[in-house]
């Protein structure tokens, strides 16, 4: 039997568990309240790297038997393909049930319509609200982390929303030590963060810790991308480039994985996992303000979003 | 289009991967300054980046205002930024080479009682600020009061403003002097008195130039160098049973794993075991550390233990060590904080949320509220309000086992919950409280009870 633990070096503490050991035994932690707690948990996975790393972790917190949740995509229509592969390959790997709830589906019935700017982000709201009621889900795990965004700093652990799914942020339930309370009347769901308390390069040593497999697309590459607001966006046939953006060559990867229409590229040589947390603990820029067009349409933009039912 | 990178002093891959974690609370009045030592804090570790400096600089100027407003950095919500005030919790991150660290960033305002108590809940340390010119007052008691009531393991008193002061030593002296005697008294083990001016920036992240006859650690400092575990030798192990692992696989068709997160104390293979409220027992058989067997583990790693014989266990449960049980009790005595806003009253029906098993309960007796003033009792107020501090008596529908909260945090603590709409009623505290010894005065008047 060997003790697998690790033991901090660096304090005289010889107990004190190492930052990511404190993070996972969280997350674990609150993955099982969840199972032992909720009827139909589901875990929101988009083939990003929060999503991964909660899959991760979930499948850590209930070894060596399997993960007691299905997985549910909102799928924008313009995803990466190298994402959707990578989804599709997750899901048969671990023998678990994918949900879509489709925008492209929404569009096509003309329920939804699409944005003049072209962004499909925000439509992600609606399919995802109702394909929660429909399939009744009363715990949906997100990826979303506190750091990401002011207004997400707020954000409990357990977040319930009402049965439009709206997050009323004055009316939260104080978290005091470990005890969730994840008490929810029929048609109200509980959104669930269990890596509410990781940074963005907390993620990245996790994942370089783990050896967990990511999409390619977070690694530097060539790729063919055009300029708009600011952002390299990737050439195709959801909307660009426009008349007067022109296409180049350029070497980038993404630092997060979204709606091709408003997620950018940054320029970066890092083709590993170690030049990547190198490139991300030297950046001046945080993750959303570097490659999320959809957070600067207001002040308030994510605040707003989040009250309506998005994640 | 810039990179988004440029060459900056900054933390080798190496560094950040060996620390450890602390999580910290602030609390501070209004005008104390808070704000300005988080964004302090939060600037000079650089992990304020360059989107979110420009954000608060347009958001400044479009406001009108001439200096960037780095209380934008930490205020989320549109209430917020339209009142000037922090009406909630939020949670921050930065890092050191040394050390990482989460911030629960608290309200000061007196109203907001409750929030400190949700940072304090999860706290190994607490920093309460004080402006130099006024000194220790009554919010300042306060504070106090919560972190030794939330046994908040480490204190640090900074005395901020003392560019306004002239950087006067006996000024500070007599600060920390009184604050230590009032938080010695109330059980407060540790506290670490800091003169700083987190506007100029002295003794925050940097020594300060002004104050030669301080010789103790900046705010940063003392972050990262005070410890961070328990001496696990004096505790009483602990494991809440959240959930039993049985795959019935072809792989693994015999395993049986109790889950949990330890709350307290060590637990071995081999070691002799109660399940509480059963009483059964038995051995440790193995040790599951997220899939990988271990000899040993301790709080707070989330595990799977697997036991000798098959005896009934379940959600809920707890398991402890036989020589080291808790007794189990359907009368539950406690101090409390009330968080929500409809009152608590004697009667109250509600729900029991303690580790992972939830029970009903009844409201037998709220013999006392405390006034953090002054630390009287007001006996028999019939109810509490949101922000109340008091004694409450509550009786279960099933036996429990408690530890006192000064013994464990995690086994000592509860919640109330209503069962009609599932709010959080209140935050519980077992056992005695540093204020219960004192007689309750009957003659109580009802001026000035109020906090």
């Amino acid at each position: 039997m060997t003790t697998v633990a690790t033991i901090d070096e660096g304090t005289d503490t010889p107990y004190a568990l190492s930052h990511l050991d404190a993070l996972e035994s969280e997350a674990v932690h609150i993955f099982r309240e969840v199972a032992g707690e909720f009827e139909r948990p589901v875990i929101l996975f988009s083939g990003g790297k929060d999503s991964i790393v909660m899959l991760h972790l979930a499948l850590k917190a209930f070894a060596p038997a399997t993960v007691p949740f299905s997985l549910l995509h909102v799928d924008t229509g313009h995803n990466f393909p190298e994402v959707i592969d990578y989804r599709d390959r997750t899901v048969d790997k671990h023998g678990l049930r994918l949900h879509v709830a489709s925008v492209q589906d929404y569009i096509d019935r003309g329920v939804l319509r699409e944005r003049p700017d072209g962004t499909r982000n925000p439509l992600q709201t609606l399919p995802l609200t109702e394909k929660i009621q429909s399939e009744r889900f009363d715990a949906v795990f997100g990826g979303g982390r506190r750091d990401e965004e002011k207004a997400r700093a707020k954000e409990r652990v357990f977040s319930l929303r009402d049965e439009f799914s709206q997050w009323d942020p004055r009316r939260q339930r104080p978290e005091l030590w470990n005890l969730y309370n994840g008490r929810h009347a029929p048609g109200e769901h509980v959104r669930v963060f269990p890596l509410s308390n990781w940074t963005e390069l907390d993620v990245w040593q996790y994942i370089a810790r783990e050896g967990i497999e990511l999409p390619e697309i977070y690694f530097a590459h060539e790729r063919e991308v055009f300029q708009r607001n600011g952002m390299w966006l990737t050439a195709g046939e959801w909307g660009g480039p426009k008349e007067g953006e022109t296409v180049e060559k350029r070497q980038v990867r993404y630092r997060t994985v979204g709606d091709m229409s408003c997620t950018g590229a940054v320029d970066s040589d890092a083709e590993t996992l170690e030049q990547v947390i190198a490139e991300i603990a030297a950046s001046r820029l945080t993750e959303r303000g570097a490659t999320r067009a959809d957070d600067k349409l207001s002040e308030a933009a994510m605040e707003d979003r989040k009250r309506e039912g998005y994640f | 289009m810039t990179s988004t990178t440029e060459p900056t002093e900054t933390l080798s891959v190496e560094q950040l991967s060996a620390t450890t974690l602390l999580r910290f609370a602030t609390a501070g009045s209004v005008d104390d300054g808070k704000s300005t030592l988080v964004g302090r804090l939060l600037h000079d570790s650089k992990s304020v980046l360059v989107d979110q400096l420009e954000a608060v600089e347009r958001a400044s100027a479009s406001r009108g205002q001439d200096a960037p407003d780095l209380a934008l950095l930490t205020d989320g919500l549109r209430a917020e930024r339209e009142q000037g005030i922090t009406i909630d919790v939020a949670y921050r991150y930065f890092a050191t080479p040394r050390r990482r660290f989460i911030l629960a960033d608290t309200p000061g305002h007196v109203q907001y009682t409750r929030n400190m108590v949700t940072g304090a809940s999860t706290a190994e340390l607490t920093v309460i600020l004080v402006d130099a010119r006024n000194g220790v007052v009554e919010q300042t008691r306060r504070h106090a009061a919560i972190a030794a009531l939330l046994r908040v393991p480490h204190v640090v008193l900074a005395v901020n403003k003392m560019d306004l002061v002239g950087y006067e030593e006996n000024v500070f002296g007599a600060i920390a002097e009184e604050f230590t005697a009032y938080a010695t008294e109330l059980g407060v083990p540790e506290v670490t008195a800091i003169p700083i001016s987190a506007l100029n920036g002295d003794n925050v992240v940097e020594p300060s130039a002004h104050m030669d006859w301080y010789g103790g650690p900046t705010v940063l400092e003392h972050l990262e160098t005070v410890p961070v575990s328990h001496d696990l030798a004096h505790c009483h192990a602990r494991l809440p049973v959240q959930y039993v692992i049985r795959p019935q696989t072809a792989e693994h068709p015999d395993y049986r794993g109790y889950a949990g997160q330890i709350a307290a104390g060590t637990f071995r293979v081999g070691e002799q075991i109660t399940v509480l409220p059963s009483g059964r027992s038995t051995k440790i058989s193995g040790i599951d550390l997220l899939g990988e067997p271990v000899d040993v583990a301790w709080t707070t790693q989330s595990v799977t233990l697997l036991l000798e014989d098959d005896i009934d266990i379940s959600r809920g449960d707890l398991i402890v060590p036989s020589k080291d049980a808790p007794p189990t009790t359907q009368d539950i005595e406690a101090t409390v904080c009330h968080v929500a806003d409809q009152p608590l009253t004697v009667g109250h029906r509600v729900l029991l949320k303690h580790g992972t098993r939830t029970v009903k309960a009844i409201v037998k007796d709220i013999p006392s509220r405390l006034t953090l003033d002054d630390l009287s009792l007001h006996p028999h107020p019939g109810q509490l309000v949101a922000n109340d501090i008091g004694r409450v008596k509550v009786r279960t529908a099933e036996p429990l086992p408690v530890d006192s909260y000064s013994d464990s945090r995690r086994t000592g603590s509860f919640i109330l919950i209503d069962p009609s709409d599932g709010t959080t009623l209140t935050a519980g505290m077992v056992g005695e409280s540093f204020a219960s010894p004192e007689p309750v005065r009957d003659e109580a008047e009802d001026d000035g009870w109020d906090f």
